[in-house]
């Protein structure tokens, strides 16, 4: 009876419809969960093989799954965990790095030397591509790992490295290795506590230095917790406690690490009560924060670094008053208040403060807001009547460019807009090459808490992130000094001249420092975040 | 029948060809630096560009590329994202919860727009239509961006009568709102064409004959009105999947379901080529055969388009 088939079709499809929706149970979660566990909130991590992480999501999962050979105290100086002892030769270029006894891998495989060389080559060895590679290159043989495409630009392949491993690694015994660097650097111990440097178990391995294809869904590590399953993308991670670890345990059983793709998701699963803690409230929530989580709502310092950067290969900016000017025509304070609601500090140094050594007001009054000064000083060196600030649109930049383009407009009554490029690559690419793009907006978060971390890669003439072309001898001699001193005072010492020399020059106006603003459920407490904007794992309790 | 659905299905394969490569090709045109946009505000070395370009062929030649990726395709292979996860993979676990997520919001925008459609165009002109006549202004009116949000935050939060995100394997409950949310986008316009089209066809010379012949009330409208004002309606729910889909993108993100929008979203964000193709291709079979069943369903509705 056709008269009846499209009353059919919709009841069957209804039906169907009805069944897809309901076919899956959804007290499934619950069931799995560890007792006295907590959730996280992250974003889905690019990756969980530890030399190839380098965003924060991915970082927070290992801390759980991975023991460290050093970690940081809160004034941000390493202490040994996994390491017994981590010692160096006179000229800080030879490092012997003993293991302590007894741990183990959660598959039951003893930890020893060989699995953080085997780690270690993995990671350093061009081939295999992995993003944190930059790393090692401190250590001796680096540059044998990689390779470059002959013609620069395919067709033909890059031939492959010279070596395989890395000269400056030697095994001595078991449970004791060394590490031969190029270059004498004092602050080797520090870098040690990075991701990059976790062991890797022999069962990560199919071959000799081939990764095994599932290790990536469920790694094995060394650390206090051990993954439940494997990695459900874009849903979760679940880690328990392994049983009897020998290093420092942590008072929560288990970790369901939730993956959100929104952080206003995470930020309503947290009022919600469905998420335990969220690493980093939206700034269109902010405003609300307090009053919904009262006292559940945290601020640290965290070691991001927002700057912008002259473009010192051309003439026009080549006086420094002109760029103190400008640095003084900026209200930070307002800034920060205003557009980003105080999640971020106003910067006055070109070091994060938070790090051991470093001085919170080494610019001085050259990053003091003081339009009327400004603008004398402006005039007298002639400055440039339009300035261009260029930035990626793609990274949210544009209400705080425009704010502080419009503060430079009012104090200086010059003209300045902002640019905007498509991505990050665009503006980078366009500095190298020598274009007049204006300002360059940048941004910056350290590898491991040193203030090199800051002055090498940012500053120095041939620093991987100086795109604005930055160069002075007498700065970089002071940075190497300083990271070849014997002492870490003597270091810290050094870097400080550095840092003044970057105040005389002011080759970057520093605009503000990064804070970690979190939030947490009334389920926990304790909740601690840290520079790299990590969740400490080891002090987060179930509240009583 | 058979003939007519042999040429469609014909249709269909030069269609999803066609389709594809501009979306390939657009999609080619737009990505320029995957890995940066991986590996964030750090730049990355020449190696490891080298050890990437060789992995994905990015540094192939477009035909190059789209050789290796139909090629892909026609072997079951779609490739891998610049994360190295397997396309296929991603598929089959994002399909299954917007399926259920989109088959649920057609149903509950179905019911509710045919069902108080139908009322006001019976009613035309009383309290009834000239309330849902406003409300549907509203709906209309409000874009989904803002929508999403503010139902997470109302029935979500506030009131707490629903969980405020879903989850892969979220049920009927969870997928409630979210599912209401997606339909309300649809649910105005589905609602508006079947009352025009109920009232225009009450006033018909056929209803006319079939009061005239002393038919019940309820048959006249069940099965004379009814059957032929739905035609149009049922085009505009397959045409709908589409609008669907796309506030999907918001809506799977808002409450984060891990599924096809949410991906989508995110090879976007991401510049994953190749992932933001892989899901296209599919999205480009769901349409053809939506379209395909809509096409059916009209035969059925109207026999004259069946012999045709």
């Amino acid at each position: 009876m056709p008269g009846k088939s499209p009353w059919k079709v919709a009841a069957a499809s209804a039906v169907i419809a009805l069944l897809a929706a309901g076919c899956s149970g959804t007290d499934s979660d619950d069931t799995e969960v560890v007792p006295n566990s907590i959730s996280i909130g992250i974003a889905e991590p690019s990756s969980l093989i530890p030399s190839n992480s380098i965003e924060s999501s991915g970082s927070q999962v290992l801390a759980s799954l991975f023991y460290p050979l050093v970690r940081f105290d809160p004034t941000n100086k390493p202490y040994l965990v996994a390491a017994q002892s981590i010692t160096h030769d006179k000229t800080n270029r030879v490092w012997t790095v003993r293991l302590k006894p007894g741990f183990t891998f959660s598959n039951g495989e003893p930890v020893v030397a060989d699995n953080y060389l085997d780690a270690w080559n993995y990671g350093a060895y061009g081939p295999n591509g992995q993003l944190a590679s930059y790393f090692f290159s401190r250590i001796d043989g680096f540059a044998d790992l990689q390779s470059k495409d002959p013609d620069d630009d395919g067709p033909e392949k890059a031939p492959e490295p010279r070596a395989k491993k890395l000269r400056g690694l030697k095994k001595i015994n078991n449970l004791t290795f060394t590490v031969t660097l190029s270059e004498a650097f004092a602050g080797w111990q520090s870098v040690m506590g990075y991701d990059a440097f976790y062991p890797l178990p022999k069962a990560a391995f199919s071959g000799d230095g081939v990764l095994n294809k599932e290790f990536a869904e469920a790694p094995i590590g060394n650390g206090p917790f051990k993954m439940k399953g494997t990695w459900q993308h874009d849903e979760k991670i679940t880690v328990e406690k392994v049983a009897d670890f020998k290093g420092t345990i942590p008072k929560v059983n288990g970790i369901t690490w939730k993956i959100y793709q929104e952080l206003s998701a995470q930020y309503a699963d947290l009022n919600a009560g469905n998420l335990d803690i969220e690493t980093k409230i939206p700034i269109e929530n902010l405003a609300s924060a307090s009053g919904d989580l009262g006292d559940r709502l945290g601020r640290t310092d965290s070691s991001a670094f927002s700057f912008v950067g002259f473009p010192m290969y051309l003439d026009k900016y080549k006086d420094p008053n002109i760029r103190r000017a400008l640095s003084m025509a900026i209200n930070r304070d307002e800034m920060t208040d205003q557009v980003f609601l105080g999640s971020e500090k106003p910067a006055t140094s070109f070091v994060s403060p938070a790090i051991e050594g470093a001085r919170s007001n080494s610019c001085g009054q050259w990053c003091e807001y003081n339009p009327t000064r400004a603008k004398q000083l402006y005039t007298a060196a002639n400055g440039p009547k339009d300035i261009k600030i260029a930035y990626n649109v793609d990274g949210g930049h544009k209400a705080w460019i425009d704010a502080m383009c419009n503060q430079i407009k009012v104090s200086l009554a010059i003209n300045c807009t902002g640019s905007g490029l498509p991505k990050l690559g665009d503006v980078v690419s366009r500095a190298r090459a020598g274009e007049d793009i204006g300002l360059i907006r940048l941004g910056w978060t350290m590898d491991y808490p040193l203030m090199e971390s800051y002055l090498g890669p940012l500053y120095t003439s041939d620093g991987s992130s100086n795109y604005y072309g930055y160069k002075n001898s007498t700065f970089d001699s002071l940075v190497r000094q300083g990271s070849a001193a014997t002492s870490t005072k003597q270091a810290e010492q050094l870097w400080n001249e550095a840092e003044n020399q970057l105040v005389r020059d002011m080759p970057v106006i520093p605009l503000r420092f990064g804070q970690n603003v979190f939030g947490w459920s009334e389920r926990v407490t304790d909740v601690t975040m840290d520079l790299f904007q990590k969740v400490d794992i080891y002090t987060v309790d179930i509240a009583s | 029948m058979f003939r007519f659905i042999v040429r469609r299905l014909l249709q269909m394969v030069v269609t999803f060809f066609g389709a594809t490569f501009v979306v390939y090709a657009l999609m080619f045109a737009y990505v320029d630096d995957p890995y940066q946009a991986l590996a964030g505000d750090r730049p990355l070395t020449d190696t490891q560009r080298a050890a990437l370009d060789a992995r994905f062929h990015l540094d192939d030649g477009f035909f190059q590329q789209y050789w290796h990726y139909v090629t892909g395709l026609l072997t079951g292979d779609l490739g891998e994202t610049t994360t190295g996860r397997s396309i296929g993979d991603l598929l089959a676990e994002a399909w299954p919860v917007t399926i259920r997520l989109a088959l649920l919001a057609i149903v509950i925008a179905a019911i509710i727009a045919v069902g108080a459609g139908v009322l006001s165009g019976i009613r035309r002109g009383g309290v009834f239509d000239t309330v849902t006549l406003v409300l549907t202004l509203l709906v209309l009116a409000m874009p989904i961006v803002v929508l999403a949000p503010l139902a997470q935050l109302v029935f979500g939060i506030q009131l707490g009568w629903f969980p405020p995100t879903a989850g892969r394997d979220a049920g009927l409950y969870e997928l409630l709102l979210p599912a209401v949310v997606l339909g309300s986008l649809v649910i105005a316009t589905e609602l508006r064409v079947t009352r025009t089209s109920v009232a225009e066809n009450l006033r018909a010379d056929y209803v006319r004959t079939a009061r005239a012949k002393g038919l019940a009330p309820k048959r006249v409208i069940g099965v004379h009105v009814l059957r032929n004002s739905l035609i149009p309606v049922v085009t505009l729910i397959g045409v709908d999947i589409g609008v669907l889909m796309s506030g999907a993108i918001v809506t799977e993100g808002v409450f984060n379901i891990p599924g096809v929008g949410f991906n989508l979203f995110r090879g976007i964000r991401a510049e994953d080529g190749p992932l933001v193709v892989g899901f296209v291709s599919v999205l480009v079979i769901v349409f053809l055969v939506i379209n395909l069943v809509v096409d059916l369903l009209y035969a059925a509705l109207d026999p004259r388009i069946r012999y045709e």
